[in-house]
């Protein structure tokens, strides 16, 4: 080509033209609105039906949230004031329900003066799960361990929370972030024993019951620990036969109550040495209290539980396999809402005559069932998505069943699987809404038709709606928010 | 575990149960059997002795008694004069409708947001995240309770779809050029009969409409001629390396054969029309199932969505590109390379997300749609008082569903799975 040119082109600039800006249609937002909005007759016309969507929904939602009433103590002085401010035809959203009843919405029928407890249990288990959800990265670590902290104690604060109780807090949460910060082992004991303190600290009463169950777990590890050598069986047998005779010693079982004149050891302790906080009862839970307690609680439970289960449905052991199948698959087939109602009505067939125990436990229990099921699969399939490699090399190197599992293979498995987990967690907390259906308090149904059922707010059906909506949005929205910037790094992890 | 030869010969020791591999898990299975079989022995025994308490006994005969009382909407014939069976049968019929009407609503919303969240249109991919957002991370409780609350608190009544005579405007307009209306007690839809059809043939279950089976051989005979044609077609392809034109071919067999067998049994839509206080002609669906449906299908709608995106986004750039250069059009790139490999990905967690549907429909309880739910384990267990029989005759039938489901993708996934080499 250039040769060409040398010899058939007459004059060949030398010096380079000014340089010009590019044509007006090319830069800038215009060429942006070209590209992505008005590349061709499909897109322009997708643009335009946007454009009408996103018009329509601000001119018909709009003016809702612009007369915004707060100040109302009723529906009626709600709508009179916007009908005197707007116009007859103006309608307006009426948060006066949700001045008025936010704590409902929240805390349900807790005593008011002990917001501070389901506040302070909230932010330590931001503080507790810090570690372990943010294993790497000591600046997102420490960040989501600071806010969770701060979060609860602005909370706290706003609830009117003495000073006394809030340097307590603070120090409670400062010391145990600071013991758990860069430790890990340390952060899966404090996750461990976290249940027992938000169990304390939510439904209050005596501290020696709670005591008594950790002892118990204590006694367990102390045993397998010692049984050890003796081979893992035996020493799985040993812990869980002490662990429990220990509770049922302790709670009484055997005679042993004729020790203390009728009454249990705990019992006995408990008037002794009075280690207690004001008791809460189950009837008082609600509201968000109530979904955020059945959904951790459920999740926590159910992990050990989901685990087992997911080996079990690995083992090469026949029975133990189709066992594992039969529970994982009978509980994945059936609705959440049928296994509230096994709670509600059947659990007490089930149970020795006589025995009655609380509804928000009962639920729990099938809860747990209900996502150990769900957790087993999605840790299935970490199992399953570890390289063969491992599974031999732990062979290899000698190591029985469970030493594989613990030392090699779950520390894996259960990494890959904790973006399965979140999601799970999501729906699961979710799903905790359905507990209104067995005549729990849950924010989304029970606590609104609690608040509907007075004179003054018959009728109003949007606000508490958008509230809590937004409240599940956002506490969903960030947790699939962190399970998909986990499940990136975990990408970038194993390619 | 390969035991090497040269293994001294002891005789069996005890220990053996637990330190030996042969033998080991034989130990373990069995003391788990006893286990297991202790805990149901133990939940039975309770069980039995609860009854027992309470003077019951554990049968399934009630079912046959009579039910005595109405359900709303049955899609199979019932009176309150019914036994509870048939009443539970009048429950699954309906927990299969809204499931079906349901998946297959959310399946073309779903599709259409996730197609449309990989558009290159900056706006409508917004719109579209946001949709998917928003409908996904709110419990589908909600989504359920507000359909209603908009059907209910924010319809207009159905007088005031009358037409004023002196100012010649109704209060409330209907919706889809005049065949859907929309009142706070039910929705009014068209109804489609057969003026000149055959009578149903009558069957203990139900009756079965001799139209609709004659219209289903049509359009199966129709698809099947259409499969004939296109397969003879590409033979004449590969003979004759020329493609024959067969579309209008193709829609003259699809659809003449249909239109001729409507028109012939007299195939009539009726709109709903306001007489008096009522729409009449067409027929009016409870709001309760418009408002159970319209909730799951916006909630499975968005999972969907996200299904289909990952699906699409799972075919790998190359095989758009390699299609390309080899000469195919969009369309044919869409048909033969993308769309394959997409829905290997997309069919097993769109059928997982059927299965969801099909469990969360049990939240009809919240707008008292007589489901499954509602009759068996409501009514039913209420006026009878067998709570273990019901409850357990519930989980059975929804776990019989869920397997059917499953075995389904089952089936599927063996089809399209990937012959390695």
């Amino acid at each position: 080509m250039s040769e060409q040119n040398t010899s058939s082109v007459a004059y060949v600039r030398d010096t380079m033209l000014p340089q010009q800006p590019a044509p007006s249609n090319q830069t800038g937002a215009l060429k942006w609105m070209r590209e992505n909005l008005f590349s061709g007759w499909l897109n322009t016309v997708l643009t335009l039906a946007g454009i009408g969507l996103v018009y329509w929904l601000v001119t018909h939602f709009y003016p809702w949230f612009a007369h915004s009433v707060w100040d109302a103590n009723s529906l009626k002085e709600c709508r009179e004031i916007v009908t005197t401010a707007y116009g007859a035809d103006a309608t307006g959203a009426c948060w006066g329900v949700i001045r008025e009843r936010w704590h409902q919405f929240m805390f349900g029928f807790y005593d008011p003066a002990l917001y501070w407890r389901p506040l302070l249990t909230f932010g330590l288990l931001l503080v507790v799960i810090g570690p372990i959800l943010f294993t790497e990265n000591q600046r997102n670590r420490a960040a989501f361990m600071v806010f969770g902290g701060l979060f609860a104690l602005v909370s706290m604060a706003l609830v009117g929370t003495s000073a006394a109780i809030l340097a307590l807090s603070a120090g409670i949460m400062a010391a145990t972030g600071a013991l758990i910060f860069g430790r890990f082992a340390y952060a899966m004991l404090a996750a461990a024993a976290f249940p027992l303190v938000a169990i304390f600290l939510l439904w209050g009463g005596s501290a020696w019951t709670v005591l008594f169950i950790g002892f118990g777990f204590v006694i367990g590890w102390l045993l397998l620990s010692g049984f050890a050598r003796m081979g893992s069986i035996i020493a799985v047998v040993a812990a869980i036969v002490g662990t429990i005779l220990f509770w049922l010693i302790s709670g009484g079982a055997f005679g042993t109550d004729h020790l203390f004149g009728g009454q249990s050891l705990v019992e006995a302790l408990a008037s002794a040495v009075p280690l207690s906080i004001e008791a809460q009862g189950s009837d008082r839970f609600g509201g968000f209290l109530l979904a955020v307690t059945i959904g951790v609680g459920g999740i926590a439970m159910s992990l050990p539980m989901g685990v087992v289960l997911a080996l079990g449905r690995q083992s090469n052991m026949f029975l133990i396999k189709s066992l594992s199948v039969i529970f994982i698959e009978f509980i994945r087939g059936v609705p959440l809402i049928t296994l509230l109602f096994v709670a509600s009505l059947l659990l007490n067939y089930f149970l020795p005559p006589g025995t009655q125990f609380d509804i928000i436990l009962r639920v729990m229990i099938l809860v747990t069932m209900f996502s150990a099921a769900y957790i087993a699969e999605v840790v299935r399939g970490g199992l399953a998505a570890l390289p063969r490699g491992q599974y031999e090399a732990a062979d290899a190197l000698g190591l029985d069943y469970w030493r594989a599992q613990r030392l090699i293979i779950l520390p894996q498995a259960l990494k890959i699987s904790i973006p399965g987990i979140v999601s799970t967690f999501i729906g699961m907390f979710k799903d905790t809404t359905l507990v209104v259906f067995v005549g729990l308090f849950d924010p989304l149904k029970g606590i609104p038709d609690f608040i509907r059922s007075v004179f003054e707010w018959k009728g109003i059906y949007w606000e508490p709606f958008v509230f809590v909506g937004l409240i599940f949005f956002i506490f969903n929205f960030s947790m699939s928010r962190y399970s998909m910037y986990l499940e990136n790094r975990l990408k970038r992890d194993h390619r | 575990m390969t035991t090497s030869p040269d293994v001294p010969n002891q005789g069996f020791r005890l220990s053996q149960l637990i330190y030996d591999t042969r033998y080991r898990s034989l130990t373990i299975q069995t003391i788990t059997l006893i286990l297991v079989l202790m805990g149901f022995g133990w939940l039975i025994d309770n069980t039995i002795q609860n009854l027992e308490v309470l003077g019951k006994d554990f049968n399934f005969s009630f079912l046959w008694n009579r039910a005595g009382y109405d359900v709303g909407q049955t899609l199979i014939p019932y009176t309150n004069d019914s036994t509870h069976a048939r009443a539970a049968l009048v429950g699954l019929f309906n927990t299969l409708w809204v499931s079906f009407l349901g998946c297959f609503a959310a399946t073309v919303l779903g599709i259409f947001v996730g197609v449309l969240r990989l558009s290159h249109n900056w706006l409508i991919a917004r719109i579209m995240t946001v949709f998917v957002e928003v409908f996904r991370n709110i419990p589908v409780l909600m989504w359920i309770l507000i359909s209603l609350a908009v059907l209910t608190e924010a319809s207009p009544q159905p007088r005031d779809f009358k037409v004023n005579p002196e100012t010649g405007v109704a209060n409330a307009e209907m919706l889809l050029f005049d065949s859907v209306a929309i009142t706070n007690r039910y929705t009014a839809v068209p109804s489609a009969d057969f003026t000149r059809g055959f009578a149903p043939i009558e069957t203990p279950l139900a009756p079965i409409s001799v139209n609709f089976l004659i219209c289903l051989g049509v359009v199966l005979a129709s698809i099947w001629a259409n499969k004939r044609l296109l397969a003879h077609a590409t033979v004449i392809q590969e003979t004759s390396g020329v493609r024959p034109v067969t579309w209008w071919k193709s829609a003259l067999i699809l659809f003449a054969p249909l239109v001729m067998v409507l028109y012939a049994l007299g195939f009539d839509i009726h709109e709903p029309v306001l007489k008096g206080f009522n729409f009449t002609d067409g027929t009016n669906v409870s709001n309760a199932l418009v408002a159970l449906w319209l909730g799951l299908t916006l909630y499975t709608a968005s999972y969907i969505a996200e299904i289909v995106r990952a699906g699409i986004m799972a075919v790998s750039k190359g095989q758009s590109e390699a299609a390309s250069a080899l000469g195919l059009r969009p369309n044919r790139t869409m048909k033969l390379v993308i769309l394959p490999q997409a829905l290997r990905v997309i069919v097993p967690p769109l059928i997982s997300q059927y299965l969801n549907l099909t469990k969360n429909s049990s939240l009809a309880i919240a707008v008292g749609y007589a489901d499954l739910r509602a009759t068996l384990g409501g009514t039913t267990l209420n006026q009878t008082g067998r709570e273990l029989e019901s409850i357990l005759l519930m989980m059975l039938i929804y776990l019989a569903i869920s397997l059917t489901i499953s075995g389904v993708m089952n089936l599927y996934n063996r089809s399209v799975k990937l012959k390695e080499r």
